[in-house]
C-alpha cells in the first residue's frame, strides 16, 4: 500500500519537477546569453495574468492544444506514434472552413455542427490511412504520417490558392459559422477565447470515460500494453491500430476545425506545419495520458505560447525561448529514467537512515 | 534546349537536392544498425545548416572559396555535439527513442532561431558569402558525352555524398567495426556476451550520425538555400529517414533513394522545362516524393528489414 502511494506520488512528481528542470535551464540557457531570466519569466506571467485579453488568448492556445494532445495520446497509448496531428490538424481546418464558406446561409447551429464533423471526419480518414497502412503491410506509421503531413500542406496550400480563394487567405466565415460567443468575447477583453474551450473540456471528460469505462478504450489500453498478450485474448490488432488512429486523427481534425471557426475564421497558405500540432505531442507526453494531465499541460504550454510574446518587447530576450522551455520539458520528461533513479536514491537513503533508527 | 542540356539539367538538379539527403540517410544507417532510431535527424540538420551559414559569414574572409567545405565540418561538428543529446537520453537515461527524438526536433529550430536572434538580431542569416555553387568534376567532365551530363556544371557535395556512401558501406560489412555495430542492432545481449561494449557501439553509431547529418544540414544551408532560416531544412531530415528506409538500411541503397528523392524534388523546381512533365499541375510534383515514398514503403519494403533490436533500450546485464 505504502508502495503503491509511492509510485502515485512519483507519478506526479516526474511532471512536475521536468517542468522546472525545463525552467532551470531555460535560465541557465539565458544567463549564459546575458538575459536576466527572472525578467523574462515574470514578463511572460505578468503578460498573461495581468490583462484579460492575453489570459483569454491562453485559453484559446490551450483549446487547440488539448486537442492535438488528446490526438497524440490516443494512438500513443495504443503504442502508435502519430506525428501526423499537425497534418491531420490542417486538413480538418481547411475542410472545416471550407464547408462554412461553401453553405453560409445554414442556421448557425447546423452549419457549425456541420463543419465541425466535416473537420473530424477529414482528420480521421487523414490519420486512418496511416493506420490502415500499418494494419495491413506494417508499414511505419511515423514515416507515413511525415510523409502526409507534407502532402496535407503542399495540398492544403493549393485548394486556398485556387479553390478556396484567388490569394494567400480565404474570406472570413460568416456569423453563422463563427464559434464566438459574446459573453466569453466581453469576459476577456475581445480575446478570440471561444466555445471551443468547451467543447475541450467535454472532450476530455468523454476522452476519460472511453479510456476507462468502455470495452473499446480497454481494448486499446491493452493492445498499447501488450499486444501479443491483447491478440492471444482475441482482441484484433489491426481494428485496434485503425480505430487508435481514426481517433487520433478526428480528434485534431477536430481541433483543427475550431482553429479555423474559432481563432480565425479562415485559412491561409502556410510555410510550415502548424506548431500547435508538435506541441501537442509535447502536452501529451507531458500529460502522460492522462486527460485531465493533457488539459493541465496544454493551459501551461498555452501560457508559455502566449507569454513568449512579452519576452522581446519586455525582457529582449527572442520569442524562441518559450519553445526551448517547453523541448527541455519534455527531454526531462523522456528521460524520467534519470529522475526516478535520483527520487528512488533519495526514498532509499531516508528508509535506510530511518530503519537505522 | 538539346538533349545533352535537358539531361544535365535533370542530372545536376537531382544531385543537388539528393546532396543534404544522402549524407543525412547514410547518418540515419549507422545509428539504426545500431539499434538507435534517429527521427532527431530533422533537428540535427537544422543546427548544422545554423552552424555552416554562421561559419560561413564569420570566417569567409579566412578562408575565401574554401569556406563552404570547412562550413562542412562545422555543419558536422555541431550535428555530432547535438548528437550527443540523443545519445546520453536513449542510451544511458533509457528514454523512448522517438520521444527523445522529438524532443531534438522541438529544440533545434527553437535554439537555432534564437542563438540567430541573439547574434544577427533577425531570424534569419541573410545570404552567406560564398555558397557551394556548381562546379566540374576533376578530369571526369572531359569524358564525352558522359563527362557534361554527370559532372560539368554539377553539385560538389553530392558526389562527396556517393563517396562517403561507398566508404559507409565498406565500414558496415567489411570491417570489425561494421560488424560489431551491426550485431549490437541485431541482438545486443548477444554482443555484449562476445565482450562487444554495447553502449559504446551504440555512442558510435548515433555521433556518427549526428556529424553526417549536421553535414547534410550544412549543405541544406550553403549549397540551396544559401542562409540560415526556420525554412531551411523543413523535412528534409524525414525525408531523409524514408530514404534510408527505402534503401533497406544499406548505405548504397540509401544513397539510391536519395538520389531518387532528389530527384523528384527537383521536378516542381526545373518541371517546366521537361516535355511531358511541363504539362503536369505543380501541385502534383510538390506531393510526388511524399505520396512515392509511402507507396514504395507499402509496395517494396519487406517488414523484417530493421535491425531486429531496433528502438529498445539495452539495459546492460550486471
Amino acid at each position: 500500500m505504502l508502495t503503491q502511494n509511492n509510485n502515485r506520488l512519483n507519478n506526479l512528481m516526474v511532471p512536475i519537477l521536468s517542468i522546472i528542470l525545463g525552467f532551470v535551464f531555460g535560465a541557465l540557457l539565458m544567463l549564459l546569453f546575458g538575459y536576466n531570466p527572472l525578467t523574462a519569466y515574470q514578463a511572460m506571467l505578468e503578460g498573461v495574468f495581468t490583462n484579460p485579453y492575453f489570459f483569454g488568448e491562453a485559453l484559446r492556445q490551450a483549446t487547440i492544444l488539448t486537442f492535438t494532445g488528446l490526438g497524440f495520446a490516443i494512438a500513443f497509448q495504443a503504442g502508435f506514434f502519430n506525428i501526423g496531428v499537425a497534418g491531420q490538424l490542417l486538413v480538418g481546418w481547411v475542410s472545416a472552413i471550407w464547408v462554412a464558406l461553401t453553405l453560409p446561409d445554414l442556421p448557425r447551429i447546423v452549419l457549425v455542427t456541420l463543419s465541425l464533423l466535416v473537420g473530424i471526419v477529414a482528420g480521421a480518414i487523414w490519420a486512418g490511412i496511416a493506420g490502415a497502412l500499418r494494419a495491413y503491410f506494417g508499414t511505419s506509421e511515423v514515416v507515413v504520417t511525415i510523409m502526409l503531413n507534407y502532402t496535407a500542406l503542399h495540398v492544403t496550400n493549393y485548394l486556398i490558392r485556387n479553390v478556396l480563394s484567388t490569394g494567400n487567405t480565404t474570406e472570413r466565415v460568416g456569423e453563422s459559422a463563427s464559434l464566438r460567443i459574446d459573453w466569453l468575447t466581453n469576459l476577456t477583453a475581445g480575446s478570440r477565447l471561444n466555445v471551443g474551450f468547451f467543447i475541450a473540456i467535454i472532450v476530455v471528460a468523454l476522452y476519460w470515460v472511453f479510456m476507462t469505462q468502455t470495452t473499446a478504450g480497454f481494448e486499446v489500453r491493452a493492445v498499447g500494453l501488450n499486444p501479443h498478450a491483447s491478440s492471444y485474448a482475441g482482441m484484433s490488432a489491426a481494428k485496434n491500430i485503425i480505430l487508435s488512429m481514426v481517433l487520433s486523427g478526428a480528434l485534431a481534425g477536430l481541433g483543427g476545425a475550431i482553429h479555423g471557426l474559432g481563432t480565425f475564421g479562415n485559412i491561409f497558405t502556410q510555410s510550415g506545419l502548424p506548431h500547435v500540432g508538435f506541441n501537442g505531442i509535447a502536452v501529451a507526453l507531458l500529460g502522460l495520458g492522462n486527460p485531465v494531465g493533457i488539459f493541465f499541460s496544454s493551459i501551461l504550454f498555452g501560457v508559455l505560447d502566449v507569454g513568449a510574446g512579452f519576452l522581446p518587447n519586455r525582457a529582449g530576450v527572442p520569442d524562441e525561448m518559450a519553445s526551448i522551455v517547453i523541448a527541455a520539458i519534455i527531454f526531462f520528461v523522456g528521460a524520467n529514467y534519470l529522475i526516478r533513479l535520483i527520487m528512488g536514491k533519495l526514498q532509499s537513503n531516508k528508509q535506510a537512515t530511518e530503519g537505522g533508527e | 534546349m538539346d538533349i545533352i542540356q535537358l539531361l544535365q539539367l535533370i542530372v545536376s538538379s537531382s544531385l543537388m537536392f539528393a546532396a543534404p539527403l544522402i549524407l543525412t540517410a547514410l547518418g540515419g544507417t549507422f545509428s539504426e544498425r545500431g539499434g538507435v532510431v534517429n527521427i532527431g535527424l530533422e533537428g540535427i540538420m537544422v543546427m548544422g545548416a545554423f552552424m555552416s551559414a554562421i561559419f560561413n559569414i564569420q570566417f569567409f574572409g579566412t578562408f575565401g572559396n574554401m569556406t563552404p567545405w570547412v562550413g562542412l565540418l562545422a555543419g558536422g561538428v555541431i550535428g555530432l555535439l547535438f548528437s550527443i543529446l540523443h545519445a546520453v537520453a536513449t542510451i544511458n537515461l533509457r528514454a523512448d527513442h522517438i520521444v527523445s527524438g522529438t524532443v531534438i526536433n522541438l529544440a533545434a529550430p527553437a535554439l537555432a532561431v534564437f542563438l540567430t536572434r541573439a547574434i544577427f538580431g533577425a531570424a534569419q542569416t541573410g545570404p552567406l558569402p560564398r555558397a557551394f555553387g556548381r562546379s566540374n568534376i576533376f578530369l571526369l567532365h572531359r569524358i564525352p558525352v558522359i563527362g557534361p551530363i554527370f559532372f560539368r556544371n554539377t553539385s560538389g557535395p553530392a558526389y562527396l555524398g556517393i563517396i562517403i556512401a561507398v566508404i559507409a558501406w565498406f565500414i558496415l560489412f567489411k570491417t570489425r567495426f561494421g560488424l560489431r555495430l551491426r550485431s549490437v542492432g541485431e541482438h545486443p545481449h548477444a554482443a555484449e556476451t562476445l565482450g562487444i561494449k554495447v553502449y559504446t557501439m551504440k555512442y558510435a553509431g548515433v555521433l556518427i550520425s549526428g556529424f553526417l547529418g549536421g553535414m547534410g544540414g550544412a549543405i541544406q544551408a550553403q549549397a540551396i538555400h544559401n542562409e540560415f532560416g526556420i525554412l531551411t531544412v523543413a523535412g528534409q531530415g524525414f525525408i531523409a529517414m524514408a530514404a534510408m528506409i527505402f534503401g533497406k538500411w544499406n548505405p548504397l541503397g540509401a544513397m539510391g533513394a536519395a538520389i531518387f528523392f532528389g530527384f523528384a524534388q527537383s521536378l516542381a523546381r526545373i518541371g517546366n522545362h521537361i516535355p511531358i512533365i511541363q504539362d503536369i499541375s505543380n501541385i502534383w510534383l510538390q506531393v510526388l516524393p511524399y505520396l512515392l515514398t509511402i507507396l514504395v514503403l507499402v509496395g517494396v519494403i519487406g517488414r523484417a528489414e530493421a535491425p531486429a533490436a531496433i528502438g529498445k533500450t539495452y539495459i546492460k546485464s550486471k
